[in-house]
């Protein structure tokens, strides 16, 4: 179990106020100034050697991706846009840093805006969070009047700007390209790469794109050492600490901030009071967000947390946030409840994404109560692979993987469900 | 998302005007030069809290929505054609196209709600306001809205009303949390069963010093 004096999120629960006088208190903004005089490559080397790796999903190193934005300035203005809009079912830890930590993420922000080359951050925050976008924009105030942004912010030298732009309600905006778009007042839709928004993105200018999670973590990085950091977690590939949120069939849903590569058991155990019912009454879990697909039990028993072990079960990480589903649970009608949710949040930009949505759930609904033909699990899983892969944007991906999930592990319940329906329909006939 | 929208429905005014052009101009200036465009979404949503806060005071009262005639003045202010407003307001769920409620009842069902029982909480709205979903009671009071994942999910099920989460839901709290809303009295925003936001409702498994110096429960 991670040691407290390793937590980065003091106060993740809100027991003291997110406030700059109490937020300092706790360590922020401390010679923020200091940190940035080591300089850009120190900053972004620090990072590299962190090991941190994106927090909204993907997993991309960070300090790679911040050194991808030019060096110079050709004349445009560079961006920093902090992807605030969480949305994948299960998650819900940018909410809290949102809304108990935002300094954390303000200073995050002057120091990664000053490693890229930027002088403006965007928060995009998914519309929903009304109270938490007013708690950020309270913080935005706070700054600005003690100096810690603007000009010459925290006394750095470096003038910076943090604006906040509130969403409108569509899951898509959390995939970088369609918020960018959305930041341009337009509507959600991923756009092709290339080119890459380090080379064009915010309005056509280099732009990084960067979770919350990530963001609100570089300022303990810098001040504790990239070393500290990359010493927490599984191995040099998956490392540092987590936010983890546990929702679904536990005795106590949490949200908590543990080592990466904890066991999933010892997660579920230690700060969730367990599955419901006892271990032995898991029936499956999907550990990092809606996309990701489900594992069973026997998986469960030994899988740790972190990318690499997730992917090698054929799942994976991505936002961390575990949905527990004990022995009662509808496994089929719980997967379709998904699909629907990805028919809904399609952007329609892309016929198979728009239109394969629509027939997952579809014939997802008919699985769920059987009215089925065996073929048609194949017909289906052929269907997921014509998505994937085949889009603009990971949407259709993360829709053809959860079902991908539900039949890699428990297409005997299907298939179970789909004769009894029939043989039902025989014998009432 | 892809919302039907009459724009020519009987309900919609036939002006609007912006009350806070200070507001709308500091909209403005949250982007740089010529990108204007930016702020239509901000200048929406400021539409629909000005409809709102007039429907709130009206008689029957009614809750914030965009009418076609504020999506053209927002085009007007930041010189786009009227359609590449209509584009923004009906992709995003947010922007409510025709009237609604006073209290917009937003009922996540996403699957971490579904498992913690949020069918019984869309039950318990529908035969408390005797709607169906996706209708308005008669006396303009509520809207009863199925939405998809709000991003509370360690603390479902939970519902939307207006701008605030209430969570860890119960049958019988969503059905008190109606009927104090209807007679006016304050509520409680947030877990309904006087847990600590996101933290174990055993208490806390983590922090322990800082938890014995604040007095926050800890988990035994």
């Amino acid at each position: 179990m991670l040691a407290d004096q390793d937590r980065i999120f003091t106060n993740i629960y809100g027991w003291e106020p997110f406030s700059l006088d109490a937020a300092k208190k706790r360590g922020d903004w401390d010679n923020t100034k200091d940190i940035i005089a080591k300089g850009r490559d120190w900053i972004i080397n620090e990072m590299k050697s962190s090991g941190l790796r994106g927090r909204g999903g993907a997993g991309f190193p960070t300090g790679m991706k911040w050194s991808f934005m030019p060096k110079e300035s050709d004349g445009r203005p560079h961006y920093l846009v902090i992807n605030a809009d969480e949305s994948e079912p299960g998650t819900c830890k940018d909410r809290d840093i949102l809304r108990h930590e935002p300094h954390k993420l303000l200073e995050g922000a002057l120091i990664a805006g000053f490693a890229m080359g930027a002088h403006r951050a965007y928060i995009y925050m998914r519309g929903e969070f009304f109270n938490e976008g007013s708690t950020i924009n309270r913080a935005i105030k706070e700054a600005y009047d003690a100096g810690l942004l603007g000009k010459n912010a925290a006394g750095s030298g470096w003038d910076f700007d943090v604006v906040l732009h509130r969403g409108g309600g569509a899951y898509i905006c959390g995939e970088e390209t369609a918020l960018i778009e959305s930041i341009e007042g337009k509507k959600g839709q991923p756009r092709n790469k290339p080119p890459f928004p380090a080379g064009a993105g915010l309005y056509s200018c280099p732009t990084t794109v960067n979770n919350v999670e990530t963001i609100a973590v570089a300022p303990t990085i810098m001040r504790r050492g990239g070393a500290w950091f990359a010493g927490i977690g599984k191995d040099e590939k998956n490392t540092g600490t987590k936010l983890f949120c546990i929702s679904g069939h536990v005795n106590h849903r949490c949200n908590v901030e543990e080592a990466m590569g904890i066991p999933l058991k010892e997660l579920i155990e230690k700060h969730a009071g367990g599955v419901r019912g006892g271990w032995d009454n898991l029936l499956a879990i999907i550990p990092g967000g809606s996309s990701t697909p489900l594992l069973p039990k026997h998986i469960c028993d030994t899988v740790t947390m972190d990318f690499d072990s997730l992917r090698s079960v054929q799942s994976g990480l991505g936002t961390a946030g575990v949905i527990v589903m004990d022995k009662s649970t509808d496994i089929v009608a719980a997967i379709a409840r998904l699909t629907h949710f990805y028919m809904h949040e399609s952007c329609g930009q892309c016929t198979p994404c728009r239109e394969g949505t629509g027939w997952l759930y579809r014939i997802m609904q008919r699985m769920a109560i059987g009215n089925a033909t065996l073929e048609e699990i194949d017909m289906l899983l052929d269907l997921t692979k014509e998505i994937e892969g085949h889009t603009i944007c990971a949407h259709g991906d993360a829709s053809a993987w959860p079902i991908q999930g539900l039949f890699r592990h428990f297409r005997p319940e299907v298939e179970k469900r789909i004769m009894e329906y029939r043989k039902g329909a025989r014998d009432a006939a | 998302m892809k919302k039907p929208v009459d724009l020519n429905a009987s309900y919609q005014p036939s002006s609007f005007e912006f009350r806070d052009m200070d507001k709308v101009a500091e909209i403005i200036s949250r982007y740089p030069q010529g990108k204007q465009r930016s702020a239509i979404m901000p200048l929406l949503d400021l539409a629909q809290r000005q409809v709102g806060e007039d429907g709130a005071q009206a008689k029957p009262p009614y809750g914030g929505w965009i009418p076609r005639a504020a999506m053209d003045k927002v085009a007007e202010i930041v010189d786009v054609p009227p359609i590449k407003v209509y584009e923004v307001a009906t992709f995003y769920s947010m922007y409510n196209l025709e009237p609604v409620g006073k209290y917009l009842v937003q009922m996540c069902t996403t699957t971490p709600c579904m498992l913690c029982g949020s069918g019984d909480i869309v039950k318990t709205c529908e035969s408390q306001l005797g709607i169906h979903t996706g209708e308005t009671t008669g006396d303009g009071m509520f809207t009863l809205m199925e939405v998809e994942c709000l991003g509370a999910c360690v603390n479902a099920p939970m519902v939307q009303i207006n701008d605030d989460y209430y969570e860890d839901l119960t049958p019988e709290s969503m059905k008190q949390l109606l009927i104090e809303l209807k007679s006016g009295r304050p509520v409680t925003v947030g877990p309904q069963n006087g847990r600590v936001t996101s933290m174990s409702e055993a208490g806390t498994t983590t922090l322990v010093a800082q938890a014995d110096k604040l007095g926050v429960k800890k988990a035994v």
